[in-house]
């Protein structure tokens, strides 16, 4: 399989620039998932999950359509509490040993910790500046030179300061589809988030793009905790430290990456990062 | 095969240059059908706007300087004095007649004909008041219930029976409108016949548009903004607030102003709740209490329009009454109409997405 040992060739000098050691032994859990059930309405999305996701390192959720990686991301900041008939069963998720559907949570609040990108580049309607600075403005913050500060420093941090600085007052909908995407995880970082999610958030870029921003997110797990929900498993392959495959809604198997992608302990597991289903 | 793709080029000349197939044939009648049928509804209003503009014309407008009928914009409508002096034609309003007669020492003999003379401004002053009060309570409560429908509220059967009955409210007949108005506003309350049972009359008549009108422009909003501004860890309120009402407004206000300017020319909510067929004093003069403007009657368009034509003996004097008050009428709604869709595209250039 050549194409196989070119990804993890990549892969290799991808880890080889980045002088750390393997992440596994070093790195303390910050996202608990436990014996945890989940439904739409009936239909039982997600099996008995148990997972631990460690601090400062890119974790891959990948599996087939309708597989739940998607649910359970948006089950770490609460998303899925907008969704009527969603419901969980049994179980909890902990973020730093918080139990985040706990009553006395504050869902605004943890989504503040936990922040989000989409799959589908989703920038508002307004100026570049004030998409970056949105997250404080409704934290009331005003005041000019903080906010400056915020915006040089996130786009800056999302690789795209170069790119906006001159024309920040432009609407962040003239930027191309890569850029919105970049513009959409540096308004994330805007309220300085521990954790930032990302659901398939290159799906509908080009490989260029998709290259810009797979680059961000190596170079931010220095400082953040993400989880990338993808379809794409060279995707997984490249940016990710962990990787967790999922088959209609269970958890098959969660290994460091390059474990699974060399050598898979699970049938299924091999099956799918093969190509034979999925 | 030669002979072969000859035969083929051939035939396929036949088929291209022959006669039109049957499908085609029917394709021609049937533009021609829909062809046809937009020419006679535009035939048909091209009629009617002609009618009213040119005769409402004659007496909107005149001949000489200022060019525009002065008198028939600012006074009330009195009654006209038709008579023969020292060989010539009169045609004076009431006030203007008593002038003449004072300069003259002779009794006149005159014709008299109610509501020809004078002016409309108590109708028009009455109208804008009208819509502009439905307007704003229109807005207020349709609004909200509107955010409440597409924002907050669990779909389901109880959902389902709220926006059916909303949609049922738009097929009431206007007259039953007016009558719950009455029953309502008018004797219930106590407000009398007077401006504020006149606007909430109006304005339960628009709601269903308002309400529907906004809860469509709201749920055109992509979902992902409103997934973006809640990740952040906006509230749900402040993502409305900031992400939903602002690009959702161009497509209420549009819609709800062109509802009001519709149910402005409604007669019958208006006819037991606020107007009066003849009222001198405007609602803002002789009030004892500032509050009590909310209490006064007016007189309106519309039911001018309707007093001028059907309660008075008719003549041609009356007629010009009728096609002037159209007119003007007309006028007013075109222009609440243009007001709103060139907001709209202001608002529009302002947010795109």
């Amino acid at each position: 399989m050549p194409v196989m040992e070119d990804r993890l060739e990549n892969k290799t000098r991808m880890d080889a620039t980045n002088v750390e050691s393997p992440p596994d032994e070093k790195n303390r859990s910050l996202i608990k998932i436990s014996d945890f059930d989940f439904f739409y309405g009936d239909k039982q999305a997600l099996f008995d999950i148990n997972m631990d996701i460690a601090e400062k390192e890119v974790t891959a959720f990948i599996g087939p359509s309708g597989c739940g990686k998607s649910t359970l991301l948006r089950c770490i900041n609460r998303m899925n509490d907008l969704i009527e008939i969603a419901r969980i069963g049994r179980g909890d998720v902990r973020v730093n040993g918080v139990d985040i559907y706990d009553p006395r949570v504050d869902a605004t609040v943890l989504r503040k910790r936990v922040g989000m990108v989409f799959q589908k580049s989703n920038p508002f309607p307004k100026s570049i500046y004030e998409n970056v600075v949105y997250g404080l403005r409704i934290q009331g913050i005003s005041k000019k030179s903080v906010l400056d500060d915020a915006v040089e420093k996130c786009l800056k941090g999302a690789a795209l300061w170069e790119e906006v600085s001159d024309r920040l007052d432009t609407s962040g909908l003239s930027l191309s589809g890569g850029q919105q995407q970049r513009l959409c995880i540096a308004r994330a970082l805007a309220v300085e988030p521990d954790i930032l999610l990302m659901d398939e958030p290159c799906s509908a870029l080009d490989p260029v793009a998709t290259a810009k921003v797979e680059e961000l997110i190596h170079s931010l797990k220095n400082d953040y905790t993400i989880v990338i929900v993808t379809h794409n498993m060279q995707q997984a392959a490249r940016v990710s430290d962990r990787t967790a495959f999922f088959y209609m809604g269970k958890l098959i198997e969660m290994n460091a990456t390059d474990q699974m992608f060399m050598s898979p302990n699970n049938e299924q597991t091999e099956a799918y990062i093969s190509g034979r289903f999925g | 095969m030669t002979t072969v793709a000859a035969s083929s080029s051939k035939s396929m000349e036949q088929a291209l240059f022959g006669k039109p197939t049957k499908a085609k044939s029917i394709e021609r009648v049937v533009f021609w059908m829909f062809r046809l049928a937009t020419y006679f509804v535009l035939l048909c209003a091209a009629v009617i706007f002609v009618d009213i503009f040119y005769k409402g014309g004659k007496t909107v407008f005149q001949s000489e300087f200022p060019f525009v009928n002065l008198e028939f914009l600012s006074e009330s409508p009195q009654t006209l004095h038709v008579f023969e002096h020292e060989g010539q034609q009169y045609e004076l309003s009431d006030t203007k007649f008593r002038e003449f007669k004072e300069t003259i020492d002779e009794t006149i003999v005159t014709e008299t004909y109610a509501y020809s003379g004078g002016g409309i401004w108590p109708c028009i002053v009455g109208t804008l008041l009208l819509v502009l009060g439905a307007m704003l309570i229109a807005l207020t409560l349709g609004v909200l219930s509107a955010i409440f429908l597409s924002e907050y509220s669990r779909p389901g059967k109880i959902l389902n029976a709220v926006r059916l009955s909303i949609l049922n409210l738009a097929g009431v007949p206007s007259i039953v409108f007016g009558i719950f108005g009455m029953g309502m506003f008018v004797l219930a309350f106590g407000w009398n016949v007077s401006l504020i049972a006149g606007w909430f009359t109006l304005a339960f008549m628009v709601l269903p548009i308002v309400i529907s009108a906004s809860e469509e422009s709201m749920r055109a909003i992509p979902q992902g903004l409103r997934d973006a501004s809640l990740a952040l860890g906006a509230t749900k309120w402040t993502t409305i607030r900031t992400n939903v009402l602002p690009y959702a407004m161009p497509g209420i206000l549009t819609s709800s102003i062109i509802g009001v300017a519709r149910v402005a020319g409604e007669t019958a909510p208006i006819m037991f709740t606020a107007a009066y067929a003849l009222r001198d004093q405007l609602p803002w003069q002789g009030l004892e209490h500032w509050y009590d403007f909310f209490f006064q009657g007016v007189m309106a368009l519309p039911y001018h329009i309707y007093v001028v034509s059907a309660k008075i003996p008719q003549n041609e004097f009356t007629s010009r009454m009728q096609y002037g008050t159209a007119f003007v009428f007309l006028f007013i709604v075109a222009g609440i109409a243009l007001a709103s869709i060139l907001m709209r595209i202001r608002m529009r250039k302002k947010y795109r997405w």
